[in-house]
């Protein structure tokens, strides 16, 4: 097991040891791979997402089984939903005690076969590397995803004779499994006949430009045509926000200009995106005037939600690469969009995001803090986030110049996910600065972590927006629960996060006033060596704007209340 | 045909290995897809198994059943048979509450739809039929009046139709 996993250059192993899985630990004592001893299984799995998002490359986690690998379940299922390649490696009760209900026991591959995209219970020895080769292939063509192999303990101890397996017999052992890589080309030259002829288009960026390496040839395609582009939560780096062409994040915490920009075109170019609903807001009424081109590398996402004009099953480079082909054989170039453009330059300069200046007296602004971290952040800093307001306002605050550098749970929504998610980042590029901004919700969830990175040596820093509150629900509680606020106080103070963080072997700091924010800051990108904690005590009275309320239509977003309502809907 | 707006056979080729049935069906659990009747047996191939699934396609769309159903590793190919263009054939397995006085009328609709009787008791018949869909539910429908003790279908199993011209 372990020199497969050699042989599939895995770097490290997030990981924690138990009866099963012991078989494969010894041989990690005399392995080159690193491996990183987490103290909860969960950990394990967010960190190889986070090292597999910036790396690109499938992150490793390894747990024995029965409670660890149900403490994989979630993890998994955060990969799943979010395409993180990502393998898995669960030990299971020896082949004898299989369903008898033996000590540790549980049918790993029954609960997991929803969340990934292929699992495996291993019976035979002589198939462990086969098995391997299959999961990492697995896990990073097609559209990636988490796979599992779940191994009894007399497999992993059998004494078999080594062999690895070639790339065909990996394929032809998979005769099922396909993917589609390259777009027809019949639809590929419609694709550049819509996009040729569209008055107010717009490029809505998805996930799968990063998953498919697609961002230089998304800005070919932009910048060619003079097309605005959105990046959804999942896309936030796929095109640079300093671009002129960044109309930035769309859906329901998106800003005014991206949402109203889909409302509004004529045709949308839909680039490794699933329309999930939180983009689309009630999908009814989604960017109702627009045709849709849709490329994906999932065939079953075309059509799924809205049905394309164009659907293209294929990888979004390849595809992007064939249409700026076709474009440039039918002679096709940047169209006259100078009146699109300047529309969307007024809803730019009309709807900015905003919130109220600090008070004096008042707890620190959270998106003043999110501003901090920015702007002093070092050049290629990697931001991860948990879920909820913090994650709203990290995006939207944060400026994405450069792919990879933001790693965050999506489409699951997994609160925890950033201190453990940011370890593994950081293990994956250890050249770069890695900020976790968190909630103080969320990091009670994971901050065991933290006891890792200390041990381990992996100096990540941690901001916590501490509002005292589970903020994004105290938000809907008070939109819409007439400020019943039911269940949602946690207290500033308990735990004390200062001490908590300093016991877990953090250097560690509270900020209440603002003129502290950026000194402390500028403390914490100092330190190289050691964890770092922020506790920014933040105003738990702010509110995440825009808005789209669930199921309300795009063209009924909330902006802040100081921003008068508008009056610049389309006349076709 | 009656219920041929409402129903379509998937012909699924899967890899004959342990757990790939449970991968199908929790597919369908988990995306609220509804399955009528479902025939799973090995083809002439061991290595390739065949499973027969009748679906409601007034709920869902037959293309992002397949489409989910294509993304699971284990299964090959996917044929769709539409009730127009294939052949169709269950089985059904009765048994018949008959006092001796109906029992020679039971018998005759047997033999009229083609069935044989594969029990005799002392009060009661045991049957089978095997035939096109439809027909097995009018023999059903048939058999209610006398009093249906125990009923047992299989499931479609369907092929193409062939070609009848060059």
């Amino acid at each position: 097991m372990i020199k497969s996993l050699e042989m599939e250059q895995v770097e490290v192993v997030f990981g924690l040891p138990g009866g099963c899985i012991l078989p494969a630990y010894d041989p990690i004592l005399d392995s080159p791979i690193r491996h990183i001893l987490v103290r909860h299984e969960q950990g394990a799995g967010h960190m190889a997402e986070g090292y597999a998002h910036v790396t690109g490359r499938p992150g490793v986690a390894m747990v024995t089984s029965g409670p660890a690998a149900t403490n994989l379940v979630t993890p998994l299922c955060d990969a799943y939903m979010d395409s993180v390649p990502m393998v898995a490696i669960t030990g299971q009760v020896g082949r004898a005690v299989i369903g008898t209900d033996g000590f540790q026991e549980c049918d790993t591959v029954g609960i997991t076969r929803s969340v990934t995209k292929h699992n495996e219970l291993i019976m035979d020895p002589d198939g462990i590397s086969l098995a391997v080769r299959q999961a990492f292939h697995l896990a990073i063509t097609g559209r990636p995803g988490p796979v599992l192999l779940d191994v009894p303990k007399d497999v992993l101890q059998a004494e078999v004779d080594w062999y690895w397996p070639t790339d065909d017999e990996v394929s032809s052992s998979l005769p099922g499994y396909r993917p589609t890589t390259k777009g027809h080309p019949r639809m590929i030259k419609e694709a550049a006949r819509l996009i040729g002829q569209a008055r107010r288009p717009v490029i809505y960026a998805g996930g799968g430009i990063l998953k498919a390496r697609a961002a230089e040839a998304l800005k070919q395609l932009a910048e060619r045509m003079g097309i605005p582009v959105v990046t959804t939560l999942m896309a936030r780096g796929a095109f640079p926000d300093d671009h002129e062409l960044c109309l930035g994040m769309p859906g329901m915490h998106g800003n005014y200009t991206a949402i109203t920009a889909l409302q509004e075109a004529d045709l949308l170019i839909a680039l490794g995106t699933r329309f999930d609903d939180r983009v689309t807001g009630r999908v009814g009424a989604f960017a109702p005037h627009a045709k849709v081109i849709h490329v994906d590398i999932d065939p079953a996402e075309l059509g799924k939600i809205r049905q394309p004009d164009v659907p293209i099953v294929g990888d979004c480079n390849q595809v992007i690469t064939e249409i700026i082909k076709a474009l440039e054989a039918a002679g096709s170039g940047a169209a006259d969009l100078t009146e699109w453009r300047s529309r969307i330059s007024g809803w730019q300069e009309r709807f900015p995001l905003h919130y109220d200046p600090h008070v004096e007296g008042d707890a620190l602004k959270p998106q003043q803090v999110m501003e901090g971290l920015r702007d002093s952040a070092p050049n290629g800093t990697i931001l991860a986030s948990g879920v909820g307001q913090h994650q709203m306002w990290a995006s939207q605050y944060w400026k994405f110049n450069e792919p990879y550098t933001w790693v965050n749970s999506g489409g699951l929504g997994t609160m925890g996910f950033s201190v453990p998610a940011a370890i593994g980042a950081k293990v994956g590029r250890p050249d770069r600065t890695v900020w976790a901004v968190d909630g103080d919700g969320c990091f009670q969830m994971t901050a065991q972590e933290l006891v890792t990175a200390s041990s381990e040596r992996i100096p990540i820093k941690v901001a916590i927006l501490n509002n005292a509150y589970l903020g994004m629900v105290r938000q809907w509680q008070e939109m819409f629960y007439e400020e019943r606020y039911s269940e949602v106080y946690l207290s500033p103070d308990l735990p004390d996060y200062v001490k908590w963080a300093e016991a877990m072997g953090c250097v560690a700091f509270r900020v209440e006033d603002p003129s502290e924010v950026q000194p402390v800051i500028d403390k914490a990108n100092a330190i190289d060596d050691r964890p770092v904690v922020i506790d920014f005590r933040t105003d738990a009275r702010e509110k995440v704007f825009p808005m789209v309320p669930a199921g309300a239509a795009n063209d009924d977003v909330v902006v802040h209340p100081s921003q008068k309502p508008t009056d610049m809907k389309v006349v076709q | 045909m009656a219920s041929s707006a409402t129903h379509q056979t998937l012909s699924v080729l899967v890899e004959n290995r342990s757990g790939v049935l449970a991968r199908v069906s929790g597919l369908f659990a988990r995306r609220g897809f509804n399955i009528i009747s479902l025939a799973v047996a090995p083809t002439d191939d061991s290595n390739f198994s065949r499973i027969n699934l009748v679906i409601d396609v007034e709920e869902t769309s037959v293309e992002q059943i397949t489409k989910q159903l294509f993304k699971l590793v284990n299964v090959v190919k996917i044929t769709e048979l539409l009730p127009s263009e294939s052949v169709e054939r269950e089985l059904l397995m009765m048994t018949i509450s008959v006092a001796s006085d109906a029992r020679s009328n039971v018998i005759e609709l047997v033999d009229i739809f083609g069935g044989k009787i594969v029990d005799v008791g002392i009060n009661a018949l045991t049957v089978m039929v095997a035939g096109d869909p439809d027909r097995l539910d009018d023999f059903e429908d048939l058999m209610r009046p006398y009093g249906i003790i125990e009923l047992q279908r299989t499931g479609r199993v369907a092929l193409p139709k062939l070609r009848k011209a060059i």
